[in-house]
C-alpha cells in the first residue's frame, strides 16, 4: 500500500484531534488553529487528487484489514477526492473570511466550543466522503447534525437558539427516517459495506425477492436524506437557520453540510441501489419535488426584505437544482449534479461572507434598504457580491453558466419529457434568479441618501485575500469548468 | 383479510411493535409543539429501530456471540454486528438528546415556556 493511501484516514482523524485541542486554546490560537486545520485539510485532499486523477485509480481502506460484513472500509478515487477538496477549501475560506464575524458573534469560551465543532464538521465531511460504509455514514450524519446545530447556536441569540432547534427537529426526523430504511435494507441484505450491499441488492431484484420492503427502505434512506439537504417541501428549517446565524456558520451549511448529504445519496445511488432501479422510481418522485423547488425557492427569495434571508432562499432554489440533475441520472445527469454542488458551493459562500462584511460597513443592518450603497463602501466586499450573484443567475464565464450549461445538457441526452421541463425550467429559474440578484446588486451599489452613523470600515487583510481566492474560484469553475467535468466522469467509472 | 393481518402480525410481532414505536416517535416529533415532547418522540423513534434491529439480531436457540465452552462452530453463535449497531445507536442517540437537552434549557431560560409557537411569536415580536 502506498503512503498516499493512508490519507483518507488521517483526514478523518486529524480534525477529530484539531478539535479537541481548539477546546482548550484561547483567542486568536483557536482561529489560527481553524485555519491550519483545513488547510491540512485542503492539502491532504489536493495530493489525493492528484495520485487518484494522476494514476486514475480508486482504492479501498479497509480498516482492521477485516473483511465484509464485519469490517469498515474507506474509498477513495478521483471524485471523492475532488468533492473533499471542494468542501476543504470551502471551509478553509469561509473560516478565514469569516474571521471578522467569529471575532464579533463568538466571543470568549463559546469559540473554543466553536474550534471544537468545526474539527467535528470537518471530520463529518471527509468520513462521509470517503466512507464505504452505510451505517457509518449514518453516524456522521449525526455528528455533523450535532456540529451544525451547535454552530448555528454559537452567538448565543434568542433567534439563533431558536432556529437551532427547529434545524435539530427536522434534521433529526431525516436522522430517524434514515436509519429506518438503513435497518430494513440491512434486514435484508444482511450487508452494510456499500459493494457487498449493491451485490446483495442486485441478487433480490433478480430473484424478484422483497420488492416492496426493498424499495419502501431505499425510498425511505432518501427522503431522509431530502429533509436534511432542505428539498422543497422539506426546506422549512432552512432560511431561519442560515440567516441567523454567524456568517461562517452560514456558509458552512449553505455550501457544505447540506451538500454533503447530497453527496452521500449519490453514493446510496450509485453503488448500493443500482442507478437503473434509483432512477426509474425515485428519481421520478424526486424530479417533481425539485421542479417545484427550483420555482418557489426562487420566488421566495423574490419576496425577502432582508439580505441573508434572500441569499437563504436563494439555497432552497439551487439545491433543487443538484437535485435535477440526480433525478435526470445517468453519467451526464450525476456528473451534473456534482459539478452544480461545486459551483453552488463556490457562490454561496461568496454571497454570505460577503453579506456579513457588507452588513458591517452599514452599522450591522440586514435590511436591503438598510444597505443601499454598501458596496460603495467595501468595494471589494461589493466585487466578490457581485462575482457569487452573477455566477448563481447564470453569467458566462463564472461557475453557475457552467454548472446550468451541463444540466441543461444532461436533460438533452435524456430526452423525452423531463428534458422539456428541465430546459423550462432552467430559463425560468434563470429570470427568477436574475430579478432578486439583480434588486439586490442595484440596492448595494445605488447611491446612499445617508451615510449609517456608524461605519466601521476596517483594513482586512485576511477578508481580502479570502474574496480574491472567492472570486478566482466561481471564474476558474466557469472557464475550466471541462477539465472538472472531465475528472468527474473519468472519477465516476471508479465510483461506481 | 383480518385473518391474513393477525397471521402476519404474529409472525412479525417484534417487527410491528418496533414500527409502531417508530410511528408514534416520529409524529411526536413533528407533530406536538412541546420541546420536551418532542426530545421524547425521539428517544421512542430511535428505541423503535433500536429493536426493529435487535428482533432481527436474535435467533432462537443459538449463544450470544461470545466464546465460550471450546464451541468454534459459528453457526452456534448469533450475528454480533445487530448489537454493535443497537450500542453505536444508542451511543448516537443519547448524544443527540443531551444536546436538544441543553438547547431546551436555554431557549426555556430566555423564553420561560416550552411551546415553540410561543416562542416563536416572542421571538416575531422581539423582531418588530
Amino acid at each position: 500500500m502506498a503512503w498516499w493511501q493512508n490519507i483518507p484516514l488521517f483526514l478523518i482523524l486529524c480534525p477529530l484531534v484539531c478539535g479537541v485541542v481548539c477546546s482548550v486554546l484561547k483567542g486568536k490560537a483557536i482561529r489560527i488553529m481553524m485555519a491550519g486545520m483545513t488547510l491540512l485539510e485542503c492539502v491532504g485532499m489536493g495530493i489525493l487528487l492528484r495520485y487518484t486523477a494522476e494514476g486514475n485509480i480508486s482504492f479501498v481502506f479497509a480498516m482492521g484489514e477485516t473483511g465484509a460484513p464485519f469490517g469498515n472500509e474507506l474509498r477513495a478515487g478521483s471524485t471523492e477526492a475532488l468533492i473533499g477538496l471542494a468542501f476543504s477549501l470551502v471551509l478553509l475560506l469561509s473560516v478565514t473570511g469569516g474571521d471578522s464575524s467569529l471575532k464579533e458573534d463568538v466571543a470568549g469560551k463559546r469559540l473554543n466550543l466553536y474550534g471544537a465543532m468545526i474539527g467535528l464538521l470537518t471530520a463529518a465531511m471527509a468520513a462521509i466522503v470517503f466512507t464505504n460504509d452505510l451505517f457509518t455514514a449514518y453516524v456522521f450524519i449525526e455528528i455533523s447534525t450535532l456540529s451544525s446545530c451547535a454552530l448555528i447556536s454559537a452567538t448565543n441569540r434568542g433567534k439563533a437558539l431558536f432556529s437551532s432547534a427547529r434545524y435539530m427537529v427536522m434534521n433529526l426526523l431525516g436522522s430517524g427516517l434514515f436509519l429506518l430504511g438503513l435497518s430494513m435494507l440491512y434486514a435484508l441484505t444482511g450487508q452494510l459495506l456499500f459493494p457487498q450491499l449493491g451485490t446483495a441488492v442486485r441478487n433480490l431484484m433478480a430473484s424478484g425477492s422483497y420488492p416492496v420492503p426493498m424499495y419502501l427502505s431505499f425510498l425511505l434512506m432518501t427522503m431522509g436524506l431530502c429533509i436534511k439537504s432542505a428539498l422543497y417541501p422539506f426546506h422549512t428549517w432552512l432560511p431561519d437557520a442560515y440567516s441567523n446565524s454567524t456568517a461562517v456558520s452560514g456558509a458552512l451549511l449553505s455550501s457544505l453540510v447540506s451538500k454533503m448529504y447530497i453527496f452521500l445519496m449519490i453514493k446510496i445511488a450509485l453503488r448500493a441501489a443500482l442507478e437503473e432501479a434509483f432512477i426509474l422510481r425515485i428519481g421520478d418522485i424526486l424530479f417533481v419535488y425539485a421542479a417545484i423547488g427550483t420555482v418557489i425557492g426562487s420566488v421566495h427569495a423574490i419576496r425577502q426584505h432582508r439580505l441573508s434571508r434572500m441569499i437563504a432562499y436563494s439555497s432552497v432554489a439551487q439545491i433543487a437544482c443538484v437535485y435535477l440533475g440526480i433525478s435526470i441520472g445517468g453519467t451526464e445527469g450525476i456528473t451534473a449534479a456534482l459539478f452544480y454542488i461545486l459551483a453552488h458551493s463556490a457562490a454561496k459562500s461568496t454571497l454570505f461572507l460577503t453579506a456579513h462584511k457588507l452588513r458591517q460597513v452599514s452599522g450591522g443592518a440586514d435590511g436591503l434598504e438598510d444597505l443601499r450603497g454598501a458596496a460603495n463602501r467595501n468595494h471589494l466586499a461589493g466585487l466578490a457580491f457581485l462575482t457569487g450573484a452573477c455566477s448563481l443567475t447564470g453569467i458566462p464565464g463564472l461557475g453557475g453558466f457552467a454548472a446550468k450549461l451541463y444540466l441543461a445538457q444532461a436533460g438533452i441526452a435524456r430526452g423525452g419529457w423531463r428534458m422539456s421541463v428541465l430546459l423550462g425550467l432552467l430559463a425560468l429559474s434563470t429570470v427568477l434568479n436574475v430579478a432578486y440578484m439583480l434588486r439586490a446588486s442595484l440596492i448595494l451599489y445605488s447611491r446612499e441618501d445617508k451615510i449609517p452613523s456608524e461605519s466601521p470600515h476596517r483594513h482586512d487583510p485576511l477578508f481580502a485575500v479570502t474574496m480574491i481566492i472567492q472570486i478566482g474560484l466561481n471564474l476558474f469553475l466557469g472557464l475550466c469548468g471541462n477539465t472538472v467535468m472531465q475528472l468527474f466522469r473519468s472519477g465516476l467509472t471508479l465510483f461506481i | 383479510m383480518l385473518r391474513q393481518i393477525s397471521a402476519v402480525l404474529n409472525q412479525h410481532l417484534d417487527e410491528a411493535a418496533a414500527l409502531i414505536l417508530f410511528g408514534i416517535g416520529f409524529t411526536l416529533l413533528l407533530m406536538d409543539k412541546n420541546l420536551i415532547k418532542k426530545i421524547i418522540g425521539f428517544s421512542m423513534m430511535d428505541s423503535g429501530i433500536y429493536l426493529f434491529l435487535a428482533s432481527y439480531g436474535y435467533i432462537g436457540n443459538r449463544l450470544a456471540p461470545v466464546y465460550s465452552g471450546g464451541n468454534t462452530d459459528p453457526a452456534s453463535y448469533v450475528n454480533p454486528l445487530p448489537a454493535g449497531l443497537v450500542l453505536t445507536g444508542i451511543v448516537v442517540g443519547v448524544s443527540v438528546t443531551a444536546v436538544m437537552l441543553g438547547l431546551t434549557v436555554r431557549l426555556y431560560e430566555r423564553y420561560h415556556t416550552l411551546d415553540i409557537d410561543e416562542m416563536a411569536e416572542q421571538i416575531r415580536r422581539e423582531g418588530k
